[in-house]
């Protein structure tokens, strides 16, 4: 035993202390209790990963699992409360413990002016326990604790402004779009139950390895295209994305840890874990790749045109996760996981930056109110470009390594995915280095005075961009091998080249627009007023889900529903009832006369009454 | 020892028919008079009505029964007159009325 639940236990205890004692507590304790729960965590992880001999040469290559008691036992059915480490699991319990700690330090800075302190980092810890849970559990109804658990606090964490009308919806609205997804994936556990009679991964997953080749193609697409639109919902991908642009509206700790590096990467994590399924249907892979490929696209064009610093990355991630799935849907699962990796490094350093931008210009969030903060915000600047250089795919930055893979298995499968994948890759770099020439470089826009956050805020993003530079060269894939064999891709060392060219090239347009002619956007707007027009309202994608789905359900709901059923038949049943017994009872009490001598006369009546009735029935 | 015979001459039937006659004229009393003691009068005589008729029985089949639920109503009769008279006096003091369709302040 290597008492796997402590790695959990250690952020519920922070949030149980920290929300049931918050408001007595001082912000330092509050501090010290919620940064050194998810250290303490950070630290039993690699106590139990070194344990494991995890960091060896030799590390294990099956899962260590930890049966603490039977959670559910009907029938068949038989849950264990288990929790489990293979190498996948131990990859991602780095990442998010690992990335969770510098986010908590750099939010105890960036919230320390905030109202609802404790109340803040009690969430945070809450969502570090059930991501931490995800990770660690050894069968899809534990995963889907997680799963709930992390949906859960992203709706706090995101209506933590909740005096905001903004932030409340925001939280709704991707409660709501979640619950769609959660429901296909908790059809497809089901479907998995049925199908092999037990819900444990180290059960199913063989089983579906040796399940004989012409048995059962339809059922493992089922069950992947219903587990895939549970990744959907939490990771953000066509047609359930909508909800992760908005979710900026939460604390930009959270946007970072939530929303960019850890959650959101949930959805592939669970298309990693069920790989054994997904790789026996070609029309789930090909799906997979698809919409992978399909949002990383389309969130990168609207990437190129939107204003809002968080906006810009907001759509990033989405494209990013795009490129996650694209990975796993051409079979290279460890790649993916490469990705996941490397994303979280760069993506957290750029929300925290933007973060740090955000702070120092007291709030703003519009790019084109920012501009020449490069003197004035050093650190924040150095580091955001170490991040920006990472996702560009710059040569050696660990967004480099990880994007190439990616774009290489693309091109194993179709040459097209590659391509697409190419030029979505020059977007990227060119939406990235816009946000960073139109924040850093130019002339001041705002009417603020900037200054550099404190120590606490930017030692995480040093750390980060370290990571973010150099993170590459851990070799993950390398390292999930005996999981997900490698694909046998060959020699593409040009392949690669050219994606490390296209995104060189969206950083020199990005240069040319916004630094060395900054009247090239406004010119290029008003030339493409359309386009600009579609890519700026985000295709009017919530729009159209409005006007298709939401106005639907409202309308439905107010008049069948609420007019129709609630006010007409079911009060009308009641108030019926109630109208119905007054009018009998108005009747009834004309008798009640209150003379004694008519009640005599009534009683008098009923004895005639019976004793006629039982002489009648012959004296009996 | 044996019971000495009923004399032939009056019949249980009398003693039934004297019962209802004299139970139906508490009734009219209990619902033509106006008068409380009146009212209350007749309620005495519709019980002893039933008295009598109990007794008979109790007489004509030889059973002891007739005779206890007589000695019972007697004494719910008596437990009665105690509390009515009691109920009847302070409504005369507090009215200064015994007309039964004056005191009706409980209806509505």
């Amino acid at each position: 035993m290597h008492q796997l639940w402590l790695i959990p236990i250690f952020p519920l205890a922070g949030a149980a202390i920290n929300g049931i004692f918050g408001r007595r507590l001082s912000k330092s304790i509050t501090n010290v209790v919620a940064i050194g729960s998810v250290l303490l965590s950070f630290l039993w992880v690699l106590k139990v990963l070194s344990g494991l001999g995890m960091f060896g040469h030799e590390a294990p290559t099956t899962a260590h699992i930890e049966h603490y008691f039977t959670w559910i036992q009907a029938g068949t059915l038989n849950v264990g409360f288990d929790l489990a480490v293979d190498r996948l699991s131990a990859v991602m319990l780095l990442v998010v413990t690992g990335v969770g700690t510098l986010i908590h330090i750099y939010a105890a800075g960036y919230m320390a002016h905030e109202g609802g302190y404790y109340r803040f980092f009690a969430y945070l810890n809450l969502f570090m326990f059930f991501m931490l849970i995800l990770v660690l559990g050894a069968n899809y109804l534990v995963l889907f604790v997680g799963w709930e658990g992390v949906g859960l606090c992203s709706y706090l964490l995101i209506g933590f402004y909740f005096l905001e009308k903004t932030a409340g919806d925001a939280g709704k609205k991707a409660f709501v779009v979640n619950r769609i997804g959660d429901f296909g994936y908790l059809l497809g556990m089901l479907l998995i139950f049925k199908t092999f009679g037990s819900l444990d991964f180290d059960k199913v997953l063989p089983a579906a390895k040796n399940m004989p080749a012409d048995v059962g193609a339809g059922i493992f697409t089922a069950i992947c295209l219903l587990l895939f639109v549970g990744a959907t919902g939490k990771s953000a991908q066509i047609p359930l994305y909508v909800w992760l642009p908005d979710a900026m509206a939460g604390p930009t700790p959270v946007s970072a840890l939530i929303h960019a590096a850890t959650m959101v990467t949930a959805g592939v994590y669970m298309v990693a874990r069920s790989s054994e399924m997904f790789v026996r249907s070609d029309i789930a892979m090909t799906v997979v790749a698809i919409i992978g490929l399909l949002t990383a696209v389309m969130a990168a064009t609207i990437g190129l045109v939107q204003n809002d610093i968080k906006k810009v990355y907001a759509y990033s991630t989405v494209s990013q996760l795009g490129y996650m799935f694209l990975a796993c849907g051409v079979g290279a699962f460890g790649v993916g996981i490469f990705h996941v990796v490397t994303h979280a490094f760069f993506k957290a350093l750029l929300f925290l930056g933007a973060g740090s931008v955000i702070h120092a210009l007291g709030g703003e969030q519009d790019l084109q109110n920012m501009g020449g903060l490069r003197k004035e915000t050093p650190i924040t600047f150095i580091t955001l470009l170490c991040a920006a250089v990472a996702i560009a795919g710059v040569p050696y930055t660990s967004g480099w390594f990880s994007k190439d893979e990616i774009l290489i298995a693309a091109h194993h499968r179709h040459p097209l995915l590659y391509w697409i994948g190419v030029i979505t890759a020059g977007m990227t770099a060119f939406y990235v280095f816009r946000s960073i020439f139109l924040a850093f470089f130019g002339k001041p826009r705002g009417h603020h005075h900037p200054h550099e956050s404190p120590l606490v805020m930017t030692a995480p993003l040093m750390v980060l961009a370290v990571l973010s530079l150099f993170g590459g060269f851990i070799p993950i894939p390398h390292f999930l091998e005996p999981m997900f064999p490698p694909l046998e891709a060959g020699h593409h060392g040009m392949l690669g080249w050219i994606a490390t060219a296209a995104g060189l090239t969206g950083i020199l347009l990005a240069y040319l627009f916004y630094v060395a002619n900054p009247r090239l956007p406004q010119a290029f707007a008003t030339t493409f007023t359309g386009p600009y027009r579609w890519l700026y309202n985000k295709y009017f994608v919530d729009e159209a889900y409005d006007a298709m789905v939401v106005e639907p359900v409202v309308q439905g709901s107010r008049t069948v529903l609420w007019r129709g059923m609630d006010a007409g038949l079911i009060d009308g049943i009641v108030n019926g009832i109630g109208k119905r017994s007054r009018n009998v009872g108005g009747g009834l009490k004309l008798m009640q006369s209150g003379n004694i001598r008519s009640y005599a006369a009534w009683v008098l009546l009923g004895s005639l009454v019976v004793i006629v009735v039982m002489a009648l029935g012959g004296g009996r | 020892m044996p019971i000495p015979a009923l004399p032939a001459a009056v019949p249980l039937s009398w003693y039934l028919i004297l019962s209802a006659v004299l139970f139906a004229l508490g009734v009219a009393g209990f619902l033509f008079r106006k008068n409380i003691i009146t009212v209350f009068m007749s309620i005495e005589l519709m019980l002893n009505a039933v008295n009598l008729s109990f007794v008979a029985f109790a007489y004509q089949f030889k059973q002891v029964d007739g005779h206890i639920y007589a000695f019972f109503v007697m004494v719910v009769a008596a437990a009665e007159a105690a509390v009515g008279l009691g109920i009847i006096l302070t409504v005369f003091k507090n009215r200064s009325t015994l007309h039964i369709d004056e005191v009706s302040t409980l209806k509505n």
